[in-house]
């Protein structure tokens, strides 16, 4: 049997970065994980450096930009007394709950507005011209319908998210290749079928990989929402800090966001690499 | 010839677009015989994979008749195995989920569809690739096993779109010879379009070759060959003749096109 699998394989050349012509910072050059790690983390140290230099030196006041012992103080007396934990969980319940409403709505009308067009043409002009109204215009509304509760919470983060995820659904739909669906035609599947079968785990690895990117926009909502309204939270401590200039506080709740931002980033990033493991080519 | 299993008729179709009409195809007129491979072949957009798609079912038509044993066909079916140029495997299955998929499709029960697929994995020689996924294979397994797949729940018609188009020339090779085998071992009809005039006379008893937009068939050449079809055939003096007498054909419809291009100009 002719089959090209018989052929020696060669070895895939190994590219070094150092050979790539330009080095590290050339087009192609390929960057390892632990590599990528090292220079990742170095960013970092390197800006909490010039953070901990600048400050040190006396080139900006403390009120404007605190030193980083100083935040790292403050950060830490606020964990001691429980507060931290505490605005931390109910702004975490409230951006899980508020994620979980936005995305269970956008999903099967993203699914639906991608692989049908007529309800493309009755749903996609109607959310574009909502995603262009600005969300923080909201706030006041919200309060208005909603009271200052948790429900305004998750009203912010579903009107900041769930227009954009729809749009990105229905994207990722609509990218399924023509020939997918033509072959569970060819197979005489029903479109309910083929649906289910073939378009939605088509394009679940790109709908998990939006749901990432709207779970960044999430966070920023409800900070805005807890900001303006709000008795407890992230976002509250920040206002309450404000009132007081306590800039330390300020700063380490910012550094606290990044941090969960990233924390929940890269949980996602794992995810997709663990549920769609098919797509790594390892041969 | 045998007993017609495929009648194109007087076959039109014509694109309706915002910059207006586009006609097609037009007096399509094509009979495939029972087990017959027939190979359509023609400059690029002269519509032969229009003409596939409307016999797959995926492609309707606006003028004259398609029937299979004597029923004209409207939509897909499990009788007609359809093989995409573009591989078309689901990426998140394995090579045997691939070709279960399309059994399950049909009808088997999981049992059934484990084994029949097995047997087709190993008539394309891809044993030992199971459990790979698409992503771990080379274009060359990955068209194998869209062949098993499209062989495997016994449709009575094979039509094959450019499906060797995106290979290398070396991999390409294998693929033709691993077809022709197959084909004359477990005969059927096949209609298949490619642009690889080589291709068409090693593989087919008949050549279609298709005029220009609107596409219809200019000229119909038997490729009288012995089978089984060997790779030495190809440097054969008979071999070279109905290349030559193909690409001709072809090659009148490219002038005719720069023809118009220089009118237009």
């Amino acid at each position: 049997m002719p089959g090209e699998s018989r052929q020696p394989r060669t070895p895939p050349a190994r590219i070094s970065s150092k050979r790539v012509p330009g080095g590290l910072f050339s087009l192609t050059a390929s960057v390892g994980s632990r590599q990528f790690i090292t220079i990742a983390v170095l960013v970092f140290v390197a800006l909490g450096l010039a953070w901990w230099i600048v400050t040190k030196a006396g080139w900006v006041t403390p009120l404007f930009l605190p030193p980083p012992g100083k935040v790292m103080a403050r950060l830490q007396e606020l964990a001691v007394s429980g507060k931290l934990l505490d605005d931390m969980l109910i702004s975490i319940y409230r951006i899980s709950l508020g994620f979980l409403i936005s995305t269970a709505f956008a999903l099967p009308i993203g699914i639906l507005i991608g692989s049908y067009r007529a309800w493309e043409a009755m749903i996609e002009p109607l959310v574009d011209f909502i995603r262009y109204m600005p969300v923080v215009a909201f706030v006041p509304l919200t309060i208005l319908w909603t009271g200052t509760g948790d429900a305004q919470k998750f009203l912010i983060i579903f009107i900041g998210t769930f227009f954009q995820q729809v749009l990105l659904v229905m994207d990722n739909v609509k990218s399924v290749p023509r020939d997918f669906i033509n072959l569970g035609r060819t197979l005489q599947m029903p479109e309910s079928r083929i649906l289910t079968r073939i378009i939605l785990p088509s394009a679940m690895p790109g709908i998990w990989d939006s749901m990432r990117i709207s779970l960044g926009w999430a966070w920023t909502w409800l900070v805005v929402a807890e900001l303006v309204a709000a008795t407890s939270g992230l976002g509250y401590r920040i206002t309450t800090a404000q009132r007081f200039f306590q800039t330390d506080t300020i700063f380490g709740y910012l550094l606290l966001l990044g941090v969960l931002g990233l924390a929940t980033d890269q949980a996602m990033k794992w995810g997709s690499r663990k549920l769609f493991r098919y797509l790594r080519q390892s041969r | 010839m045998t007993a017609s299993k495929l009648v194109i008729s007087n076959l039109g179709k014509t694109f309706r677009g915002d910059r207006g009409d586009v006609v097609a195809l037009s007096g399509v007129d094509l009979t495939l015989g029972e087990n017959e491979f027939v190979s359509l072949v023609g400059t690029s957009g002269c519509g032969k994979s229009t003409l596939l798609s409307i016999v797959a079912g995926l492609e309707s038509h606006d003028a004259g008749s398609v029937t299979i044993e004597g029923k004209p066909i409207s939509s897909p079916g499990l009788d007609r195995g359809v093989v995409f140029q573009s591989y078309t495997l689901l990426p998140w299955l394995t090579t045997l989920g691939n070709v279960e998929f399309a059994l399950l499709a049909a009808g088997k029960s999981r049992k059934e569809a484990r084994d029949i697929a097995r047997g087709h994995l190993s008539l394309v020689g891809l044993d030992g690739f199971a459990d790979a996924f698409p992503s771990e294979l080379s274009g060359g397994m990955k068209q194998r096993v869209a062949i098993a797949r499209a062989l495997s729940y016994r449709p009575n018609m094979l039509l094959m779109d450019e499906p060797f188009g995106a290979l290398d020339a070396l991999t390409r090779h294998h693929m033709q010879e691993l077809l022709a085998r197959i084909w004359e071992q477990h005969r059927l009809t096949v209609l298949f379009v490619t642009h690889d005039v080589e291709e068409a006379v090693y593989m087919s008893d008949r050549v279609a070759v298709m005029s220009n937009r609107p596409g219809r068939i200019k000229r119909i050449i038997n490729i009288d060959l012995p089978r089984p079809r060997t790779y030495e055939m190809m440097g054969s003096l008979e071999f070279t003749r109905l290349q030559r007498e193909v690409l001709a054909e072809i090659r009148a419809e490219s002038i005719a096109i720069a023809a118009l291009g220089d009118a237009l100009a």
